[in-house]
C-alpha cells in the first residue's frame, strides 16, 4: 500500500466520520418538528420526485437562470461518475480504472463531463456576476447580508475549484497519455482538455505534468469533501434536501388550512353536536407554534432545504410594496431557530430544561427545552401579519416549499394563545361571533334581495 | 321574486342550486350590485336557485386565516348544520373566499358539497346553450382580467373567467403579472380588515398601476374584495371616471341587456 493510499483512505474515513455526525445533527434539527400526516400516494410523489426535483419542471418559470442552473446540476449529476473513479483510485492505488475496462464509453462519459464543466465553469460566472456585480434584487434583499451572502459566493467559488481541478487533472493526463503511456492509458480525444492542456501545459516536462495532474486530482477530492462538510453549514444543502422535500411534499390543495380537530371537537361539544368528554383539562392548552417544536417536521425540513434564492420574496405582494414580511426569511429564521435548540439539546447542558421540568437525573429533550426564547424572537408580529396568503411564495418555489403554513400557525398561536395580533381585526372577530357576518351592521342579511327585481 | 331555501322547502320543492351570497354580497354596496347580477343570469338561464337568506353567516375565512380557529369553526360548524339540515348538494358564490373554504376546508368538518365559484357556473351555462352572450356593448373595448388569488393561484381556475370575457367581443389584454403569477390586490388573508403594516406603498395601488399600463377601459374581477381594493386604487389615481372595475356577472348583465 502506498503512502498516497494511505492518506486518502484516512481523510475518507475522517470526513466521513464527521459528516456522519453533522448529518446526524441536521435529521435531529429536523425531527425536532412534530409528527404529521402527510396526503399523498407513492406513485403521486414519485412522479413529483422525477418532475420537480430531477426536472427542474419549477425552475423553467424564469428561463435565464434555470438554463444556466441546469448546466451546473448536470455537471453535479454526471461528475459522480469522475468521483466514483477518483475514489477507487484512491483506495486502489491505480489509475483512471474505467479506461481500460470500458473504453470507448468512457471516452464519451468523459466528454459529457467534460461539455458540461465546461458550461457549468461559465454558468458560475455568471451567477456571481448576477449575485456581486448585477445585484439582481432578489440576491440583495436585507436578509441577504453577512453570513447568507457570503455563503452564496463561497459556494461558487468552491465550484469553480471543482471544475479547475477536473480541468488541470485531465489537461495534464492528455499531454501525459504521450509522454508516459504506460502509466496515462488513452482516454481518447477530449472536448475541452485536448485542447486546453496542450495550450496551458504544452511547454512543461513529464515530471511537472504529474504534480500538476496528481494536484488537480487531490484539489477536486480535497473541494469534494470540504463541500460533504461544509454543505451543514450551508443554504447549500438543497442538493440533498430537495429530493426529500419533495417526496414529502403534501397532496392537498393550497386553500385548505391545516384542520385543528382539539378546537373543532370543543366547538362540537359546545354546539352539543357530541357528547361532551366531560374531561376537563388541567392543563391550559397551547394552540398554533410558538416555536419549531410546534410545526410539523416537514416544515423544518423544508427550511433546511430551502436555498435562499428568493424567489418567494420576489413575487412577495407584501415584499415588493415595502413591508417588513420576506418568505425567504421565514424559512431562514426556522431553520436558524432549529439548529440553535438542536445544538443546545446535543450540548446536554442543564441550564436549558424548562425550570417546571427539572427533576432529578433528567436528560436534556426537545420536550423540556426551554432557552427562554421562541421562534418569535426571530420572527415578528408585523411579518406575520403582513400576509395576505396570496401563495405567490408557494407557486415560486422551485422545491415545493410553503412558507405561508408557519407563517398561518404562528398566526395561530399569537391569536388563540398570547390573545394578541392587530386590535383592527378585533371588529370582525367581534361581528361574526355575534352577528354571523364580518362587518356589524342593522341590515338584515337577506335585506338585499328586496332591492332586486327579477 | 328571490327565494330562501326556507321557502322552497315550505312549497315541497327543491332548488337545482344553492346561491351562497356571503358577507360581502349581501351588506356591501357595490357587491351587492354584483348578487344581483349573478341572480338575473341564473333567472334569465331558467336556474332555479334560493339563497339561505338570514340562516346564512360568514364562512369563517377571515377569521381562520387571521388565526382565529376557534371563531372559524364556531361559523362553520354553524352553517354546516344548516347546510346538511336543507340536503344542499350543490353551491355557487361569486365570492372566490367563500368558494375556498365551502369547497376545501368544510369537508374536515362534515360539510362535502359540490361547490362552484360564479364564473364556472357561467361558463357551464353558455356551454349548455343555457346562456347566451349576445348585445356586443363591449365590442372592442379593452378590458384587462385581474385573477383573484383564490380562484386563481390557489383554486387553478384561469380559463373559465376568460373564456366568458372573449365570448364579449371585447379586447381582453392581460396584465404583465396574469395567471399563475397575477398579484394579489392586497385584501386576503384578512388583510380587508385592517390597516397594513409599514411599508412604501399599498398593494392595491401597485396592482392597480399594472392594470392602468394596459390602458383598459375595464378592470375585469371575480371577487368582492378585488373589486373593493381595486376601485380603491382608481380613486387614488382619480383614475375612478376613466375605467371601471367590473364583475363578469355584471359585464353580462349590461351585455346582454338583463
Amino acid at each position: 500500500m502506498s503512502i498516497s493510499q494511505i492518506v486518502f483512505t484516512l481523510f475518507t474515513a475522517i470526513v466521513f466520520f464527521i459528516a456522519f455526525k453533522q448529518y446526524r445533527a441536521i435529521y435531529a434539527n429536523i425531527k425536532l418538528g412534530k409528527d404529521e400526516d402527510l396526503p399523498g400516494d407513492p406513485s403521486w410523489r414519485w412522479k413529483n420526485v422525477l418532475l420537480v426535483a430531477f426536472g427542474q419542471k419549477k425552475m423553467f418559470k424564469r428561463w435565464i437562470p434555470a438554463v444556466f442552473h441546469l448546466f451546473i446540476y448536470l455537471a453535479f449529476l454526471l461528475t459522480q461518475v469522475e468521483l466514483l473513479e477518483i475514489f477507487i483510485d484512491g483506495f486502489g492505488g491505480g489509475h483512471r480504472f474505467f479506461v481500460e475496462r470500458i473504453g470507448g464509453l468512457y471516452t464519451f462519459i468523459l466528454n459529457f463531463i467534460e461539455i458540461l464543466s465546461l458550461l457549468a465553469f461559465v454558468a458560475t460566472i455568471v451567477f456571481l456576476w448576477r449575485r456581486n456585480i448585477l445585484k439582481v434584487p432578489r440576491f440583495v434583499m436585507s436578509e441577504m447580508t453577512g453570513w447568507p451572502k457570503l455563503d452564496g459566493n463561497l459556494i461558487l467559488i468552491g465550484e469553480l475549484l471543482l471544475l479547475i481541478g477536473i480541468f488541470s487533472m485531465n489537461g495534464a493526463d492528455v499531454l501525459l497519455q504521450n509522454l508516459d503511456p504506460e502509466h496515462y492509458p488513452d482516454t481518447g480525444t477530449l472536448a475541452v482538455s485536448s485542447h486546453l492542456g496542450p495550450a496551458l501545459f504544452g511547454s512543461l516536462d513529464t515530471s511537472t505534468l504529474h504534480v500538476i495532474e496528481r494536484f488537480g486530482w487531490w484539489l477536486h477530492l480535497v473541494v469534494v469533501f470540504g463541500f460533504i462538510t461544509y454543505l451543514p453549514f450551508s443554504k447549500h444543502l438543497h442538493i440533498f434536501l430537495a429530493f426529500p422535500n419533495v417526496y414529502f411534499s403534501k397532496d392537498k390543495s393550497r386553500g385548505e388550512m391545516d384542520n385543528m380537530p382539539e378546537i373543532m371537537n370543543e366547538v362540537k361539544s359546545m354546539m352539543g353536536l357530541i357528547e361532551d368528554s366531560g374531561e376537563m383539562s388541567e392543563e391550559i392548552p397551547e394552540f398554533g407554534s410558538k416555536d419549531v417544536m410546534d410545526l410539523g417536521w416537514k416544515n423544518i425540513l423544508e427550511a433546511f432545504t430551502c436555498t435562499e434564492c428568493g424567489r418567494c420574496s420576489s413575487v412577495c405582494p407584501a415584499n415588493i410594496t415595502g413591508k417588513k414580511l420576506s418568505p425567504r426569511k421565514i424559512m431562514m429564521d426556522i431553520r436558524d431557530r432549529a439548529t440553535e435548540i438542536g445544538n443546545n439539546i446535543r450540548s446536554g447542558d442543564a441550564q436549558y430544561i424548562a425550570d417546571d421540568k427539572i427533576s432529578e437525573g433528567a436528560a436534556l429533550t426537545k420536550d423540556n427545552y426551554d432557552d427562554g426564547k421562541s421562534l418569535f424572537d426571530y420572527i415578528s408580529a408585523e411579518e406575520l401579519y403582513a400576509c395576505t396568503t396570496c401563495n405567490a411564495c408557494v407557486e415560486a418555489c422551485p422545491v415545493l416549499i410553503n412558507p405561508v403554513e408557519p407563517i398561518l400557525a404562528m398566526r395561530r398561536y399569537d391569536i388563540l394563545t398570547n390573545s394578541a395580533g392587530p386590535a383592527d381585526w378585533l371588529p370582525m372577530f367581534n361581528s361574526i361571533e355575534n352577528s354571523g357576518a364580518v362587518w356589524q351592521l342593522s341590515d338584515e342579511r337577506a335585506a338585499w334581495i328586496k332591492e332586486v327585481e327579477i | 321574486m328571490i327565494k330562501t331555501i326556507a321557502e322552497y322547502v315550505a312549497e315541497g320543492q327543491k332548488p337545482e342550486i344553492l346561491f351562497w351570497v356571503g358577507c360581502a354580497g349581501s351588506f356591501d354596496a357595490r357587491a351587492k350590485k354584483v348578487s344581483e347580477a349573478f341572480a338575473k343570469i341564473l333567472s334569465a338561464s331558467g336556474i332555479s336557485f334560493a339563497i339561505l337568506g338570514n340562516e346564512e353567516s360568514c364562512t369563517g375565512d377571515p377569521a381562520r386565516r387571521a388565526g382565529n380557529e376557534f371563531l372559524f369553526q364556531m361559523s362553520a360548524l354553524q352553517n354546516i348544520e344548516v347546510l346538511n339540515g336543507y340536503e344542499v348538494q350543490k353551491i355557487v358564490t361569486a365570492c372566490p373566499h367563500c368558494f375556498n373554504t365551502l369547497k376545501h376546508e368544510y369537508p374536515k368538518l362534515g360539510g362535502d358539497y359540490e361547490v362552484l365559484h360564479h364564473t364556472q357556473l357561467i361558463q357551464q351555462l353558455i356551454d349548455e346553450g343555457k346562456l347566451k352572450i349576445e348585445g356586443g356593448v363591449f365590442e372592442g373595448k379593452r378590458i384587462t382580467y385581474h385573477d383573484s388569488c383564490y380562484l386563481g393561484r390557489i383554486n387553478g381556475e384561469y380559463e373559465a373567467p376568460r373564456d366568458i370575457l372573449n365570448q364579449l367581443d371585447a379586447n381582453l389584454v392581460e396584465m404583465e403579472r396574469s395567471r399563475s403569477k397575477g398579484l394579489c390586490c392586497g385584501a386576503g388573508g384578512a388583510q380587508m380588515f385592517k390597516e397594513d403594516e409599514p411599508g412604501d406603498k399599498r398593494i392595491n395601488i401597485d396592482r392597480i398601476e399594472e392594470a392602468l399600463k394596459t390602458n383598459p377601459d375595464i378592470v375585469a374581477a371575480n371577487c368582492p374584495f378585488c373589486i373593493t381594493m381595486l376601485m380603491d386604487g382608481l380613486k387614488a389615481q382619480e383614475k375612478q371616471d376613466d375605467v371601471m372595475v367590473l364583475d363578469i356577472s355584471e359585464l353580462i348583465v349590461q351585455n346582454n341587456g338583463l
